[in-house]
């Protein structure tokens, strides 16, 4: 194994965009669930994840990166009032 | 300042002479907040920045803490970074020494030693430096101006170096070195120049074309091999600082090593002593020769890395030493330099005897007198092989 490859220098992270190989999904608590019948494509959840966790598809909203959704509940408090297509539950049940 | 020098020489202060050399050493960036009795070097290195004579951005912050901080930002830009404190100076920084070594950041920091509070006190002991030995950092402890100006051209080499990358400091006494007035031999700025030579960092935050993230979180599955790494590194700043001490010998004149023996090599008796007060156990050590006792002197200049294998090789033939602090662990058990010389004999077959003695703390004199009084113990130790008092304070 190359060491130095896996543990670089002082800790640096020598390229951009390692995040999207590194889980983060590990400690969430609650998981966010789509009711796609009520869901209007609006993407605010998309605009508000902080996580880049919300995956679209031809502007369309799809699902969540569960690798990288720590269950903030964003999306579901975002989701308009009047569509409220996102909701939280806990991760045991 | 202007300085004049008569037939290659000039009469500085240490806190002169480290900011003249910071002067030709001439870094990218130098954030610092003045503190007794390092501010000199600050004011002095200050006034070579308004007058243009460095091309240095002098950083003026509000704490040692900015201080520490905005030169980890710096290093990690890119830039060659230096600053210097003392004290309490020192111990603000601390939370940020750490971030700097962990970071591979080769930083290059002056330390006027200076008692720790409380009780205030502004007067030179070990207790700053001491408390960030396990830092991370390169130290370097210099016996005179001389070697304090010396130490700080060779730090930047050793801390630049790529097997080593780490931050280091020069540790000089307080008062007694600090704003004492020596005739030191200075070097051209053209030597010193070509000596340290261009810094080229590994990682540049300010290099668009190759991004990288620094001091970013690791956890369970990696912190310890990065320590590893570090701790690697630092070993291997041992032979960095021989080889680069070897090349300023050559090219300078005055070579120096990990640590100082004197009259050791047939002794029975000796004294370890970091600093300034090994100039005073000198004529203490002269004094005894003349009276036909055997005794010697070993002062550790380089202190991280501890270099114990040869420490103990160096004491291997003495019957008992005295080591003696400028600052106590408050371990129960002797102070730091104490501690890391007997752990080092420890290797030995045959031990010699080691007491510890803690002299001198916040300014308090150490004098001929003590050293000789420290001598009459550990030569009675070494002719009776019996301890009597395994630690104490003397000076008081």
């Amino acid at each position: 194994m190359d060491e130095r490859k896996e543990h670089p220098l002082g800790g640096v992270i020598p390229k951009g965009g390692t995040a999207h190989d590194y889980s983060t999904g590990g400690w969430r608590k609650l998981r966010p669930v789509l009711d796609r019948d009520k869901c209007t494509n609006c993407l605010i959840c998309w605009v508000m994840c902080p996580d880049s966790a919300i995956i679209t598809e031809d502007g369309k909203m799809v699902g969540f990166d569960m690798e990288h959704c720590k269950g903030c509940g964003i999306c579901a408090v975002e989701c308009p009032d009047k569509v409220k297509a996102i909701k939280m539950i806990e991760e045991a049940d | 300042m202007a300085i004049t020098m008569t037939k290659g020489q000039a009469g500085l202060t240490g806190n002169s002479a480290i900011a003249y050399a910071m002067k030709q050493i001439n870094p990218d960036v130098s954030p610092a907040y003045p503190i007794t009795p390092s501010t000199g070097i600050v004011e002095e290195f200050s006034s070579y920045v308004a007058d243009g004579a460095v091309e240095t951005e002098l950083i003026t912050v509000e704490s040692e803490h900015s201080a520490m901080s905005a030169c980890i930002g710096a290093s990690a830009a890119g830039a060659r970074v230096m600053t210097a404190t003392s004290a309490q100076g020192l111990a603000l920084m601390w939370e940020m020494l750490y971030v700097a070594s962990g970071m591979r950041l080769p930083i290059v920091l002056t330390d006027v030693n200076r008692a720790l509070s409380a009780p205030i006190n502004i007067h030179c002991d070990h207790s700053d430096t001491m408390g960030a030995r396990d830092a991370g950092w390169i130290q370097l402890y210099s016996e005179t101006v001389q070697e304090a100006y010396d130490n700080l051209i060779q730090a930047v080499r050793i801390a630049e170096n790529k097997n080593v990358l780490l931050p280091a400091m020069v540790c000089l006494d307080g008062f007694i070195t600090s704003h004492a007035i020596e005739n030191i031999t200075l070097i051209d700025d053209a030597a010193v120049k070509e000596f340290v030579g261009e810094y080229r960092p590994v990682h540049s935050l300010l290099d668009t074309d190759n991004p990288v993230t620094m001091g970013a979180m690791t956890l369970q599955d990696s912190y310890i091999e990065f320590k590893r790494q570090q701790s690697e590194a630092m070993a291997r700043a041992r032979d960095v600082v021989i080889e680069v001490g070897r090349e300023f010998g050559k090219k300078f004149g005055r070579a120096y090593g990990l640590f100082e023996t004197y009259r050791l090599d047939d002794a029975e008796a000796a004294i370890v002593i970091l600093n300034s007060a090994a100039g005073t156990t000198k004529v203490a050590v002269d004094e005894l020769r003349k009276q036909g006792r055997k005794v010697g002197l070993l002062r550790p200049r380089l202190f991280r890395p501890f270099p114990f294998a040869e420490i103990a090789e160096a004491l291997k033939n003495v019957k008992a030493l005295a080591v003696l602090d400028r600052a106590d662990s408050m371990s129960g058990f002797g102070g730091p330099v104490f501690n890391e010389v007997r752990s080092a004999l420890y290797e030995l077959e045959k031990r010699p005897r080691v007491i510890s003695r803690i002299y001198g703390l916040g300014g308090r004199d150490y004098k001929v007198k003590d050293a000789l009084a420290v001598f009459d113990d550990v030569l009675k130790i070494a002719a009776t092989g019996k301890v009597d008092t395994l630690q104490k304070y003397i000076t008081l």
